[in-house]
């Protein structure tokens, strides 16, 4: 092989434990009884329902939207009825619910109508859609919409796209299977990448405890007649981290301030290419995932899995033995504990591990920071995490940031070498939610006083306006009753009426600058009556017809005043 | 439910282990030690330990810190025995005792215990007890010594009168004293053919105690624990300096050789800039560290008036510190040529 490899410093060599859900090949797992899927699965918008309770789908329906372009849509995993569009418990380490469409399998599992499109006969842009409609994300864990990935940098020339196969967290194999059974789809998955970017280079790196998939995915790429470069790289957490991947294939540095695209490169996971084949090719979206079922089970395997199975069916395939305390949710490494077992199985979901105190034992105490600087030497992103650490506990955040604690990947390498035990992952994700919460907070009081700032201007410009006019029309008296002292009955009938046809006048346009302003303020801010389930709306429209001839008959009589005393209030 | 945070997975390792490492890389350079100069070392340490681990357990129990945990995390320990290593080996059992008191208890815990201290315990403990009691520091015995076992234990807990005969210089002071004595008109070469006090590179014994010290330190990189930057920046220093005047005047100014061998230099090389806690943390911020150390180590052992000079250029550097790492705080991923 020609190529050479770049290192990237730091990473931890954990024990990889992926053997023994490697037996089998991919499982097709069971109907579950009942589907709950989120339809906020990736980054960016959430996509509204499209669906509601009652309503038969099919499978593959389209039945959360893409909400914008940075947004993916969710489909139905198959076919039967919505039972509900409800708040579930999600697939997060928060136990926070998310907005949930609820289905109930009619076991014929009766697809939409597939279109498989030739992608080369359409215009790139139409390409993008179709994945953004398909519900194509990165299937390595980050869930970004893929479709937003697969536009090349106009500055920059686009050297390579480098394709994530290296799956370095120890107990996952999902990546490993799905090169090793599907090689050819993943490959033509790729193929449509690079059609869309038109890198000079296609690298695919995998690490080189896999040489089943790298000989699968070279053989594939053969058979197609593809150049790619299909390259084994050294086995070292976190090599799968794309920007580490991208360092040891390339020997680029993304840093975090920018866009691999910035530096010519772009990654995408093998498991994102597969979906992407089938979704433009067959015109399946994603609906299913292959996740490993591991750890502390009788029957590790990997199984490929509806998107929106809960948790507790999807154990039952591994049979968990009696000592698991829980369930992991992705690797050992950066996964997290899943709240509950009602919690569905996600696009995110690559891995599930059965936990039990033998497999996780509990850490002992934590000790003071000797600042041995084993952290440092195991930072693959060359930071300091044990001055981050540091600073963090003292909650000098400012320094955080010094220490570019948003360099930080929290691939966990520092607390796993850490010899005082400290939790140096919890400490930064503390940092940095609190630099968040902070800024959030700083914008908010920016504009309150902004917005004070402008009514005390607002304020003194009308009394300025007003002591003005007074005058004037102070003025204006004294002239009259210069230039017709004798005449002063028509004086004092006419002089009151001058300052009430001004104060009309003012009313009129303070209604108008409110009205306005009002019209300004509802275009602007988002409604929280965004994201509503197709019930909620439907009431919320009922209540609004009924409200009609309410408000038609208050128009008719307007009261400037009120309205303007209801205004500042806000 | 039941577990904490990712990563569930962790390496076998912990402060305790990383401390007993450190006190296995002590053993050779304590068997060259019992093996020249006989086993009241042994005695020295075990008194350094027993000080170090009562105090401890004072203070944390004043502290109110759990007992337990940081008793057994060893660290007093390493600092008992290296100041065990520093001290004459024949010096009372109170003047151990009161080193180790005041290295455990001000130097460490006063500023807040494990992981706390800017300054190297161990050299406080060194600095304070060479400044209180200059007499009782500088007395070395020799390596010929004639006192038996029983004598010189006597001699440790104070039962016998402290004869000018059973203790002399170091081979740094008596080098320092005959070519001040001589005033110039001895030259580094003839006070060294002294076979008495000096062997074949530096003080007659020593250097095979060095030796040791070097072995354990190499093995402690190769471990892992230290890195290389403090050491060879600590053996730079001294080596150049050392260098530079011996070839400027290699009848006043010993060889490089001599001055590494000699005192506390390779337990320093190996054992003291490379404490974590009070050193520094960056790569570039050890080697300035070490080397800084290591010179002006030199500059006292041969122009000051202390017999040897590594613990006060330590503490010094101590200071320093945070200002080193500030300034040297290597670039970080992605952002390579552009700080």
């Amino acid at each position: 092989m020609l190529q050479q490899l770049f290192k990237f410093k730091g990473g931890v060599k954990p024990q990889t434990s992926k053997t023994s859900s490697l037996h089998e090949p991919i499982g097709q797992a069971p109907l579950p009884a009942r589907l709950i899927v989120p339809l906020h699965q990736s980054i960016g918008g959430t996509p509204n329902p499209l669906v509601e309770a009652g309503e038969h789908v099919l499978k593959g329906q389209l039945i959360g939207g893409a909400d914008g372009w940075i947004s993916s849509a969710v489909h139905a995993p198959t076919s039967g009825t919505v039972l509900a569009i409800e708040e579930h418990i999600a697939a997060h380490p928060s136990g926070l619910s998310t907005l949930s469409v609820i289905i109930e399998p009619d076991g014929r599992d009766e697809w939409i109508e597939r279109t498989p499109l030739d992608y080369r006969t359409l215009p790139p842009e139409r390409v993008r859609e179709i994945l953004r409609d398909a519900g194509v994300v990165g299937l390595g864990g980050a869930v970004f919409p893929s479709h937003a990935k697969l536009t090349a940098s106009k500055t920059v020339p686009m050297d390579e796209l480098v394709i994530n196969g290296a799956e370095c967290e120890p107990f996952i194999t999902c990546d490993d299977l799905l090169m090793r059974e599907r090689a050819e789809d993943v490959i033509r998955g790729v193929a449509i990448f690079r059609d869309l970017l038109m890198p000079k280079r296609v690298l695919i790196g995998i690490e080189d405890n896999k040489p089943e998939a790298v000989a699968a995915l070279e053989k594939a790429v053969q058979a197609l007649g593809e150049n790619f470069e299909v390259i084994a790289v050294p086995t070292r957490y976190p090599a799968g981290g794309a920007k580490q991947l991208i360092r040891v294939l390339t020997g680029k540095e993304v840093p975090a301030a920018k866009r691999s695209t910035d530096l010519g490169v772009q990654c995408f996971n093998v498991a994102t290419a597969y979906t992407a084949y089938r979704a433009v090719a067959h015109g399946e979206p994603v609906i299913s995932r292959i996740v490993t079922l591991t750890g502390n089970v009788e029957h590790p395997r990997n199984w490929e899995v509806l998107i929106g199975t809960p948790l507790r069916e999807f154990i039952q395939l591994g049979k968990p033995k009696n000592d698991t305390n829980g369930y992991l949710m992705g690797g050992p490494m950066m996964g997290f504990e899943m709240p509950s077992l009602d919690a569905p199985l996600v696009k995110a979901t690559n891995c599930i591990i059965a936990a039990s105190p033998t497999l996780f034992p509990q850490p002992p105490p934590e000790m003071p920071c000797i600042r041995c600087g084993a952290c440092a030497e195991a930072c693959p992103h060359e930071l300091q995490p044990f001055e981050m650490y540091w600073f963090a506990h003292a909650k000098n955040f400012g320094k955080t940031q010094e220490y570019n604690i948003f360099d930080c990947i929290e691939c966990g390498c520092c607390s796993y070498v850490c010899p005082s035990h400290i939790p140096l992952v919890q400490y930064f994700r503390f940092a940095k939610s609190e630099i968040w919460a902070r800024e959030r907070d700083k914008k908010a009081s920016d504009l309150a006083k902004a917005r004070f700032e402008f009514r005390n201007l607002r304020d003194e410009r009308e009394k300025a306006e007003k002591a003005e006019r007074l005058a004037k029309a102070a003025a204006a008296k004294a002239v009259e009753k210069k230039a017709a002292p004798v005449d002063s009955g028509a004086a004092l009938a006419t002089s009151p009426d001058a300052p009430v046809n001004a104060d009309v006048a003012k009313k009129a346009t303070i209604a108008a600058a409110i009205e306005r302003a009002r019209v300004q303020r509802e275009t602007a801010e988002p409604k929280n009556t965004d994201g509503l389930t197709i019930a909620q709306r439907k009431e919320i429209a009922e209540i609004e017809a009924r409200r009609a001839p309410l408000l038609a008959s208050e128009q008719t009589a307007p009261n400037a005043e009120t309205q303007r005393t209801q205004s500042t209030d806000t | 439910m039941h577990f904490t945070t990712p990563p569930y997975l962790v390496k076998k390792t912990s402060v305790q282990s990383v401390m007993l490492q450190v006190l296995a890389a002590l053993l050779p350079g304590i068997a060259a030690y019992v093996w020249i100069f006989g086993p009241m070392i042994l005695l020295q340490i075990a008194i350094a330990t027993v000080a170090a681990l009562a105090g401890e357990a004072f203070i944390l129990k004043l502290r109110d810190k759990p007992l337990k945990l940081f008793l057994s995390d060893g660290s007093a320990i390493v600092t008992a025995w290296l100041i065990a290593l520093a001290f004459p080996p024949l010096a009372p059992w109170w003047l151990i005792v009161v080193g180790t008191l005041i290295a455990i208890i001000v130097a460490k815990h006063l500023y807040g215990g494990l992981g706390q201290n800017p300054f190297n315990p161990a050299m406080i403990a060194f600095a304070v007890c060479i400044v209180s009691f200059p007499a009782l520091m500088s007395q070395w015995p020799p390596v010929d010594l004639q006192a038996s076992l029983g004598d010189q234990m006597r001699l440790v807990f104070g039962l016998l009168p402290r004869l000018d005969a059973m203790s002399g210089a170091t081979p740094l002071d008596a080098l320092k004293t005959a070519l001040k004595v001589s005033e110039g008109t001895t030259t580094v070469s003839s006070v060294l053919a002294d076979a008495s006090t000096f062997g074949h590179l530096a003080g007659k014994g020593w250097e095979w105690v060095m030796a040791g010290y070097l072995l354990g330190g190499l093995w402690l990189w190769q471990r892992k624990i230290i890195t290389w930057h403090a050491p060879t920046g600590f053996i730079a220093g001294i080596a150049l300096l050392a260098g530079a005047l011996w070839l400027w005047q290699p009848a006043a100014f010993a060889t490089p050789l001599f001055h590494l061998f000699s005192g506390g230099v390779m337990l320093g090389a190996f054992f003291i800039v490379t404490d974590p806690v009070s050193g520094c943390t960056t790569p570039k911020g050890k080697l300035i560290f070490g080397f800084a150390a290591g010179a002006l180590a030199y500059l006292i052992r041969v122009f000051g008036g202390y017999p040897d000079g590594v613990a006060f250029a330590v503490l010094l550097l101590n200071i320093c510190v945070p200002l080193i790492d500030m300034y040297t705080q290597p670039p970080i991923f992605g952002k390579k040529g552009t700080q």
